[in-house]
Formats: structure tokens, sequence, C-alpha cells
């Protein structure tokens, strides 16, 4: 009796024990509980706050792109320099000097530019392009000659950097591109309310250009569009058809698994690696040219299929195999089991698979900078074989330019990237969210 | 007619097949009581038209494409005069870039000769026979396949049978392709890397400790002895894919388990998708970030401390790579994480532990593999990053272990060897392709191992 007291006791003072030394690092345990979750939030906090410092940065740099600054100036359309001899073919319309007509007409409002490095350093507010905008207009009207019309003309690249004040006043004269003088008749044209600022729809219309205020990404665009629509062509039912081949028809022996082992590696080889196949297959073997749309579409098809065959799976499995046995039953064979009732109903997986993979084609360059898309290309291209870049290749171009515009504009072809990317993805969540199906 | 002005007409008159078949399938079948007498469908013996009229017709479309070049090449080259073809291989390709450059209506390089002027008429002439023959040739085999596939059409003919055993074909063709692909890859880039290392050894290449691939042209240029030494290379990617991980690995591993295990349910839905675009963001974007704002900010920032850091710092690339790389560990690490099964935490809360004790010592443990496998993959996929490096890392080689320093990495230097003019037989190019082969092995071990070891993890708990 008093022996089982005693080893209570002693069963109670070994709990007693236990629970102070429990209750002793309670504290302890908590405050760790605490610091660890803590890192959790910080964690989550720190991958967020690189987003939005990501974002806010390119859209701070970007925006201003959207608006470019323009002159406005009247020009008199001055016979004795259009058509010195009188006669007005077309050759003598185009051969004009009508960046003297810039000139004569600036210098009309600052008569006191008279030397000839004063006129030039003039001349330089305006952009380059400006005498081809004077010509298209003398070319579409001749009448214009001998008259005056007030033109509104595109301001060069560092006239408009210094009214956005991307180029500081601060800075010493020296280190600037443009000198006092030239800013102080900008400013002049500011107060005579003849600098504007548009829309710039050049941005979006041109090819690429060496003068940043001409540079556009419609021909990085279409460059773009043409490899996506190639992509799509191939790999969309490529893919499906040996996801269903996988899926529902291949016994499990050696020839499927190597198969499978083979997809599951390619989604994870670089992509660059992807690009080295196609400049030696592709533009080595088979003689396609180079930085053609298409070769860059064939490149992505194979780099994407992985992905699509991965996804199309995915969605191939979520069908339940009621479906199938209720069809076989019927009578189906099993090619119209498959292509009449799975299918069908894995599509929306499948779709969203594949637009998933069209995105991250989209955004992939370091492939396309093998088979030569990187070239200098002012042209917009208007087939599958013309030379060509992608927008992401113009970003990585405008990236390595020197001039101060060109970052902008870099920013802003992003955001019309990023743009893409966000309504292809929200598309891809559209349709997963609206042919969704739980069995 | 053009290459795709036939392959229209030839899908066209597979359509037209369908149709054809289809009636006739039930015409026969009139003649034997009704269209219950057919074995299959009727649209099944229209599909076995359509696949006689067009399958043989795009094969040999697609034949013809890729050899004609070839042969157009070789036929006009033949009829050179003698003294051109005595001349180098190289010299008599360069004049065939000339004919060719003619015949397309391109500006041809230097004067155009007259023997170039009638190659170019030749081959014209000899084009234009191809166009002809090609488009007859292409037109007949999909009549015979009409008149072939018409004759069989009978109640009796397993239509279907045959159709499916197309399909089937070609779905098995769809599936090898990924087969194709890593053939492809491995032997064009295995091939060249031969070449490269009959010219540099191995060994030297492997171990050498000096990286300078400019060789001069010319014997009077000034230019690099051309060293082929790829370790520098070897420790710049790992140094920048190290500081990527540094990064990546505690921020998407603690994001991981946070959203795991602690996060409410709002705060999980708001939080992963956005989490989710970090991953979706193309990496030029990431490598104009890392050049123009971070690298300048950490530049300015060790000047303020007194250090004297390189523009294209290595930290620079890499920190932005890490951000890149969080999502692919976080997501990774949660689908493992949630893989632990419940009855584990439950047996860890009724102990007595705390959330975070169970996370550490019963959750990480059971899920270890699986992060592991997960953190090797996104090892590999920050060895293989291209656009950050190019426009944020430097191009000279840089035998150094200091973050503040520009170091070059393997994926740079494929970069710069092979964009822009390229001879294909100077040991530079090649030495690209030796390092891709590097590149590529490296990744393919470490994916293969990765995803095995996932692979097994996953078996252990389903």
């Amino acid at each position: 009796m008093s022996n089982s007291t005693q080893s209570r006791d002693a069963t109670r003072q070994v709990a007693e024990r236990t629970m102070k030394r429990v209750n002793a690092s309670l504290r302890k345990r908590y405050r760790a509980e605490r610091r660890f979750r803590m890192y959790g939030i910080l964690s989550v906090m720190l991958g967020i706050g690189f987003l939005a410092v990501l974002l806010i940065d390119i859209a701070g740099k970007g925006y201003t792109a959207f608006l470019q600054t323009y002159i406005e100036l009247e020009v008199y359309f001055d016979p004795q320099v259009i058509a010195p001899d009188g006669a007005l073919d077309e050759e003598t319309l185009r051969m004009a000097n009508y960046n003297s007509l810039i000139r004569e007409s600036l210098a009309y409002l600052f008569p006191g530019a008279t030397s000839r490095s004063d006129r030039r350093a003039l001349g330089a507010l305006v952009s380059n392009s400006a005498p081809f905008q004077l010509q298209q207009m003398v070319m579409e009207n001749p009448g214009l000659i001998g008259q005056t019309a007030r033109v509104t003309l595109l301001a060069s690249a560092d006239a408009d950097m210094v009214m956005k004040g991307m180029i500081s006043r601060r800075v010493p004269e020296a280190e600037r591109r443009l000198s006092d003088m030239q800013i102080a008749w900008l400013d002049t044209l500011e107060d005579r309310g003849r600098v504007e600022k548009h829309f710039n729809k050049a941005f979006f219309t041109h090819g690429d250009s060496r003068d940043p205020e001409q540079a556009g990404i419609w021909g990085a665009i279409k460059g773009s569009f043409y490899m996506l629509a190639v992509t799509l062509v191939l790999s969309f039912p490529i893919g499906i058809g040996a996801a269903v081949y996988l899926e529902e028809f291949a016994p499990r022996n050696r020839w499927t698994d190597l198969i499978e082992v083979n997809i599951n590696n390619l989604a994870a080889v670089p992509s660059i690696v992807f690009g080295l196949l196609g400049l030696a297959v592709f533009i080595n073997f088979f003689g396609m040219p180079r930085s053609a749309p298409f070769v860059g579409g064939l490149v992505l098809t194979v780099m994407t299929l992985p992905t699509v065959i991965i996804s199309s799976r995915a969605a191939l499995t979520s069908v339940p195999p009621s479906i199938r046995e209720a069809a076989l039953g019927m009578g189906a064979s099993k090619m119209q089991t498959t292509f009449h009732h799975v299918v069908p109903l894995a599509m929306p997986g499948m779709l969203t698979g594949t637009i998933i993979g069209m995105a991250r084609a989209l955004g992939e360059s370091a492939p396309l900078l093998m088979i030569g898309m990187v070239a200098f290309i002012v042209d917009v291209p208007k087939g599958l074989f013309d030379p060509s870049t992608a927008l992401p290749v113009q970003i990585y171009l405008w990236a390595d330019a020197p001039e101060r515009a060109f970052v902008e504009r870099t920013s802003a072809a992003i955001i019309v990237l990023l743009a893409f990317l966000i309504l292809m993805n929200s598309l891809a969540i559209y349709l997963r969210r609206k042919f969704e199906r739980r069995w | 007619m053009t290459a795709t002005t036939l392959l229209l007409t030839v899908l066209l008159l597979s359509v037209a097949g369908f149709v054809l078949g289809r009636r006739r399938a039930f015409t026969v079948a009139d003649a034997r009581g009704g269209i219950r007498s057919l074995h299959s469908l009727p649209g099944h013996y229209g599909l076995y038209t359509a696949i006689w009229v067009g399958l043989p017709a795009l094969l040999l479309l697609f034949l013809w494409q890729s050899v004609e070049p070839s042969i157009l090449t070789e036929l006009v080259a033949r009829d050179l005069s003698a003294e051109v073809l005595e001349l180098p291989p190289e010299r008599v390709g360069l004049i065939m870039n000339d004919v060719k450059n003619l015949v397309a209506g391109n500006i041809v390089s230097g004067e155009i000769s007259p023997e170039i002027r009638t190659a170019a008429d030749h081959w014209e002439r000899l084009e234009s026979g191809f166009r002809w023959s090609r488009t007859i040739l292409i037109a007949a085999l999909a009549i015979l396949g009409f008149v072939w596939a018409r004759r069989f059409i009978s109640p009796d003919l397993r239509a279907r049978n045959r159709v499916e055993g197309v399909v089937r074909v070609t779905l098995i063709a769809c599936s090898t392709i990924a087969i194709f692909t890593t053939v492809g890859i491995v032997l064009s880039v295995l091939f060249e890397s031969i070449r490269f290392f009959q010219a540099v050894p191995i060994t030297e290449f492997l171990f050498g400790l000096e990286w300078s691939p400019q060789i001069a042209i010319r014997a009077d240029q000034v230019g690099g002895s051309g060293a082929f030494g790829a370790v520098p290379l070897f420790t710049g990617t790992l140094l920048i894919a190290g500081i990527a991980m540094l990064v990546a690995a505690p921020i998407g591993l603690m994001t991981a388990i946070y959203l795991a295990e602690y996060a409410p349910r709002h705060v999980r839905t708001v939080a992963k998708p956005l989490l989710e675009i970090l991953a979706g963001i193309p990496t030029v974007v990431y490598g104009f970030f890392a050049a123009l704002t971070v690298a300048p900010l950490i530049r300015e920032f060790g000047e303020s401390v007194g250090m004297n850091v390189a523009s294209e710092s290595a930290l620079a690339a890499g920190l932005v790579m890490g951000v890149m790389i969080i999502p692919f560990v976080s997501s990774l690490s949660d689908d493992v994480i949630n893989a632990v099964p419940q009855a584990m935490r439950d047996g860890a809360y009724a102990l007595g532990a705390t959330k975070s004790e169970t996370t550490r010592q019963v959750i990480i443990p059971a899920a270890l593999p699986g992060i592991v496998g997960g953190l090797l993959l996104a090892t590999s996929r920050a060895i293989g990053e291209t656009m950050i490096v190019v426009m944020a890392a430097g191009l000279a080689a840089n035998l150094t272990g200091n973050p503040l320093e520009a170091v070059t990495t393997v994926t740079v230097q494929i970069v710069t060897l092979l964009v822009g003019d390229q001879e294909f037989d100077s040991p530079k190019t090649l030495a690209a392709f030796a390092l891709s082969l590097v590149l590529f092995l490296v990744t393919l071990v470490l994916n293969v191992i990765a995803l095995q070891v996932v692979k097994k993890y996953r078996e252990q708990y389903e």
C-alpha cells in the first residue's frame, strides 16, 4: 500500500519537475515560434517587394516614352530652295534640300543665331526625320510650294530628353549633350507655345532606328507575332498528339519510359541550348535563312513542346476513366473514345497549358540570339522568311544602346511586352476558371 | 506554283477526296442494301480517301523541298568553268552564294562576272523546270491516290481500322519528336565539340586557367594568343549561380513554409499568384533591371563605404537571378511540403510541439529529398540562365571569388562567340559548342538526379 503511494508520489514529482522545465522553456519556445513566423512573413514580403520595385522602376522609367516632344514651326516652302530651276518633276521634289527650309524657319525665329555652328546647333533640336516629313508633304501636295505652313515636326531625342527632364540642366555644360544655348532656345520655343507633347504614335508604328526618336517596336511586334504563329501551329497539334499517345495508347515499356525521361529533361534544358540546336540543324544543316521568324518559330516550338506535352498529359489524366469505359461500352473504338470524348473534355486544360507555353515563348530571347535575330533591322517584316527581330530581342538591343533616350524606350517596350504576357496569362486563367470541371 | 499554294492545293484536293470518298461509300452501300452493310461509318471511307490523296503528295512535297536546293546547287556548280572548279571549295561556295543572290535579286558582293550571270540564268531555267515538274508530279500523285482509294472502297473495306492505323502512327511520330530533339541537340553540339578538341586538347580546355578566345585573323594583327582554358568561366558561373542560390534558397523555402503552414487562406490566395508573376517575367527584363538599376545601386553603395565595386559585378547579376528563382524554389518546395501527410503534423502537435518545431523537426526532414531535388533543379536553371548574365555580367574572363568584381559565365561566352560574324572553322566559334556541351551535360546530370530524387520521394507518400 505505502509502496504504491510512494511510487505515485515519485511519479508526481517527476511530472512536476517536467512541467517546471516545460514552463521554464515555454517563453523561449514561443519566442522562437514568433521569430520563425516572422522569417516567413519577411520572405513573402521580400518576394513581393522585389516584384513591386521591379515593376515600379520599369514603369517609372518607361511611361515618359509614350509621349513625344514635337516642335511647331512655320515653314516657308521656298521655291528657290525646292526647285531652283523651276522644274517641278518628281525627282526634283524628292532630292530638294528640305533641311535648309527647316534651318531657315528656325533662323527666322532666332535671328541671333548667325554663325554656321550656331545654325547647326539650332537645327539639331529637330529630328533627322523632319526633312523627310516635309518631303512627303510636298510630294503629296506640290501646291504647298511658295506658301507658308505651320508644321509640327518631331524634336530630336536630345531636345526630347531635356523637355522630359531626363537631361538635367544642372549638369555642367561640357558633360551634357545639349549646350546652354540650345536649352535656352528650347525654353524660348516653349514660352512661345511651340513645343508640344503628343502621344508617341511612331513608337507603335515604326521599325527599329538608330535615332531614338524614330525608333519603334512595330517591326519587333510583327516578328514576334509571326514566330508565335509558327510555334502555335506546330506545337499545339504535335504536343496534343504526343500527350494523347503517351497517356491513352502507349504500352508501359522501355521505349515509352525513354520518351518520358526525354520530355522531362528537355523541359529543364537551358533555353540557349535550343538556340544552338537551331543554329546547327536548321540553319547550317538544312540551310534555312538566318534571322527569319520561321526558324525562330521552329526553335521556340522545340523549346515549348515539353511544356505543352506535360500540361496536356495532366489534363488528360484528370478525365475520369468512367468516361472512357462508358464510350467503350457503347461500342466506340479506342480511337473514337479518345477523340470524341476524352480529348474534348481535356481541351480546356490543354489550351491553358498551350497558352502558358506560348507566353513563355514570347518572353524568350536567348535562343533567338543564336539564330541571328539580333541584327539591326529597320524594315518591318512582311512574311515568315523576312529578316526580323522579336520584342524581347529588341529590348536587349536597345538596352545595349548608349543613348540616354533609349532607356525610356527600352522600358516602354518592356511595358508593352509585359502587357502582352499579362493578357495571355489572364486568358489562360479565364479559360481555366470557365471550363474547369471537378469530377 | 509556289510551295505554299501547292500545299494549299493538296489540302483542298484532300478535302475533295473526303467528300467524294464518302459519297462513293453511300453508292456502294446502296448496291448492297443500304448503309448498314458498310463495315465502317461513311465518314471513315471519306477519311480513307483523303489520306490516300493527301499523305503521299505531302510527303513528296516535303522531300522535294528539302533536297531541291542542294541538287540545284550541285547541277549549277558542275557547269561552272574548269578554272573556277579548281578553286578551293570555300571559294566555289562563295561564287555559288553570288549566283543565288543574283537569282534572288539581292545585292551581290563585288562585280558580276559573265560567268556568274550565265550560272544565274542556268539556275533560273533549272528552277522553273523543277517547279513545273514538281507541280505536275504532286498533282499526279494526288489524283493517283484518289483513283487508288476509290477502287478499294467497298462495303467490306475496313476503312476505320485503316484510318485509325494511320492516326496511331502519326501520334507515335509526334511523341518521338522529344527523342529526336535530344538526339539533335547532342549531335549538333558533339560534332563541333570534337572538331574543337582536335585543335585544342580537352585537358587544356577543362583545366586551363586562362580564357581569351580572340584569335588574330591576319598575322600582322594585334590579338590574343587564343587561350582556351575554361576554368575562369566555370568559376564565374558557379559564383553567380551561388549568389543566386544564396538569395533564392532561404527566401524561397521560407516563403513556401509560411504559405503552406502559417498563412491564412486569403493571404495565400493573394501572395501565391503575385510570386508566380516573378517567374513569368521574361529574363531580358531582369537583365535590364540588373544592368541599369541594381548594378549602379551596388556600385554607389560600395563607393560610399569605400569599396571598389566593378560596374558589372557578379553580385548584381547574382542577386537579380536569385530573385528570378525565388518562385521556382518556393513552388517546388510548396508541392513537397504539402505532400507530407497531415498525420505526421498531428502526431507532432499531439506531443506538444509548436508549429515551428513541427516544421523544423518533422516536416522539413520528411520533405528534405524533395526540397533538395527542387534546389538542384533551381541550380541547373541558374547555371543555364543566359540573358541576365549577358546583360549584367562582364565579358572578360576573371579567375576570382570576389563577388564585387566582374566575372563572365559559360552562357555569356557562348553568346559573345556565336553572335555576329563567324567562320565555322575557327576554334573560336567551335569553342562555343564545346562550352555548350559542358553546359548541356552539367544541367542534364543535375536534372536527372533532381527528377529521380523528387520522383522517389513522391512515391514514398502516395
